[in-house]
């Protein structure tokens, strides 16, 4: 009995090292593109046309879903904390509390898991389709290094549309609080829109766009990664493209808990 | 002169190619065959510098292919045209980008320039006027095509041909055959092709190797291949399911 218990004991330890070996590899591999990343978007000529591309596919067609998303969750979070200041009659804080929220948190999370979910899918549908397609290796024989060629122009469509995205979203999202506590609340309009811009501080926006920043990195690295290590024709690719999505999800959340309690502890 | 010395390969523990070697002449049509899966494809992607061996050298002009990396590897590989079993073509981009991406990417011609020279490329595999289509628009064999005419597009010293006529009509496949022979007599340039179809092989080659159990067993002129004493050779070029290969 004692042995069995023991046996259990070493498999579910081998089990949890395994894990964390496998994870430590991952975030080795995702480290190594970002560097060959950097290298190539200083080493490579600018290819504009391609990420302007990118641009469009990223940026412009996602604005209407995090324009939908951001204006609801607005309305949402006006809706929900009504819910609990009226108790106290503190209506005049909704506004603070969905600027704030939304600005620091929601705005940046909710843009990085939309873009995730729309791009960073499409993103490794593609590349895996040209992997098993064997483009890849075909731009490898045309003395192209794929990182150069497809990794870099989503990386800088990223970097540059995730932030504008996240500024888009912050604002709906207050238009959104907006016609909720002005049309359904009865807070006057100039009340609303002092309790919105009184708290806010240009630290807030900054860190919820240095939250935003990385986010675009991981989405970028992380479908990108998976894309071209797809493998097993289009079975691999859809397990390919179901990893990207869960692994940019994980990763988005830890990093957004990493970099609040980052500014809490430096910015308090 | 292309020399592959004791190159061995596995994936996943499973041994692909165990002390392969096989030497190519300038200039030579060579024909690698073998049964699908035995490590063709492998070999040929060794000698371009796709894939590195485990174990063992690949010297191409007595350049150690192994050795080579970063810009020495683009550059290298400048010299070297590859036609991939399904074309590979990309599928974001049209003809005229595909088949000039070398000149688009590396030279400083202008556009019409190198409008000019896709189209050249374009008629030597017999096409012409598809510049703006995709290659979803293209049939099969047109993407083998217009795929060769980008193998060729940079006057490359060396062409690879993995499975040229594989999934495509036996009619198509024979007009294959006939440009890759053509294109190899007139451009005078070394070529490797890959593949189990006997008809193309003794269509294209100067010489045949085949490639057996992870290693080259027998190279050889099409006629000594043919008419081989080996019987793992003759029952693959006959075709038979009767001899020494076992079905698996």
């Amino acid at each position: 009995m004692l042995s069995f218990a023991r046996k259990v004991s070493i498999d579910s330890w081998r089990f949890t090292l395994n894990k964390i070996k496998k994870f430590f590899i991952y975030a080795g591999a995702l480290a190594i593109l970002l560097a060959r990343s950097i290298f190539w978007i200083f080493a490579s000529r600018a290819r504009k046309f391609q990420i302007l591309d990118q641009m469009n596919k990223i940026g412009v067609s996602s604005f209407p879903i995090i324009f939908l998303i951001s204006l609801f969750t607005g309305m949402v979070l006006a809706l929900q904390s009504a819910y609990q200041m009226q108790k106290v009659s503190a209506e005049m804080y909704i506004a603070s509390l969905v600027s704030l929220s939304l600005t620091r948190e929601l705005g940046p999370v909710l843009t990085a898991l939309i873009v995730a979910g729309r791009c960073g899918a499409a993103i490794t549908a593609e590349l895996g389709t040209m992997r098993v397609t064997e483009q890849v290796e075909a731009l490898e024989t045309l003395s192209t290094d794929p990182v150069e060629y497809l990794v870099v122009p989503r990386f800088i469509a990223l970097l540059v549309m995730v932030p504008l995205l996240t500024i888009c979203a912050d604002f709906f999202g207050i238009v959104g609080g907006y016609l909720i506590g002005v049309g359904k609340l009865n807070i006057s309009h100039a009340m609303y829109i002092k309790m919105t811009y009184t708290p806010l501080a240009i630290k807030d926006l900054v860190t919820g766009l240095i939250k935003s920043l990385s986010f675009a990195g991981i989405i970028c690295l992380v479908s990108c990664f998976e894309g071209l290590n797809s493998e097993g024709g289009a079975e691999g690719v859809g397990r390919a493209t179901t990893a990207s999505v869960v692994k940019s999800f994980v990763l988005i959340i830890v990093a957004d808990c990493f970099f609040t309690a980052l500014f809490y502890f430096i910015m308090r | 002169m292309i020399e592959l010395r004791n190159i061995c390969k596995s994936f996943n523990g499973h041994k692909v190619l165990d002390d392969l070697n096989l030497k190519i002449e300038t200039g030579e049509s060579m024909v690698i065959i073998g049964r699908s899966g035995c490590g063709k494809s492998v070999t040929l992607k060794h000698i371009i510098g796709i894939m590195e061996p485990d174990a063992g050298s690949v010297l191409v002009d007595n350049i150690n292919v192994t050795k080579l990396n970063g810009q020495d590897l683009k550059k290298f590989r400048m010299n070297f045209g590859m036609l991939f079993q399904g074309g590979a073509l990309f599928d974001s981009l049209s003809v005229l980008e595909n088949v000039g991406f070398q000149l688009f990417e590396y030279s400083d011609l202008s556009l019409g320039e190198i409008r000019k020279r896709v189209a050249e490329c374009l008629a030597m595999v017999g096409l012409s006027g598809i510049e703006n289509a995709k290659p979803a628009e293209l049939s099969g064999g047109m993407k083998k095509r217009v795929a060769l005419a980008r193998a060729i597009c940079m006057s490359p010293e060396i062409i690879l041909f993995d499975e040229p006529t594989t999934g495509i009509d036996p009619i198509m496949g024979d007009v294959i055959n006939d440009l890759i022979r053509r294109l190899h007599d007139t451009l005078k340039t070394t070529s490797i092709t890959v593949t189990h179809d006997m008809k193309s092989a003794y269509k294209i080659a100067d010489k045949i190797a085949m490639l057996y159990n992870k290693k080259i067993i027998a190279v050889g002129t099409p006629d000594e291949i043919k008419n081989s004493d080996n019987p793992v050779i003759r029952q693959f070029v006959t075709g038979s399911a009767v001899g020494p290969i076992t079905g698996y």
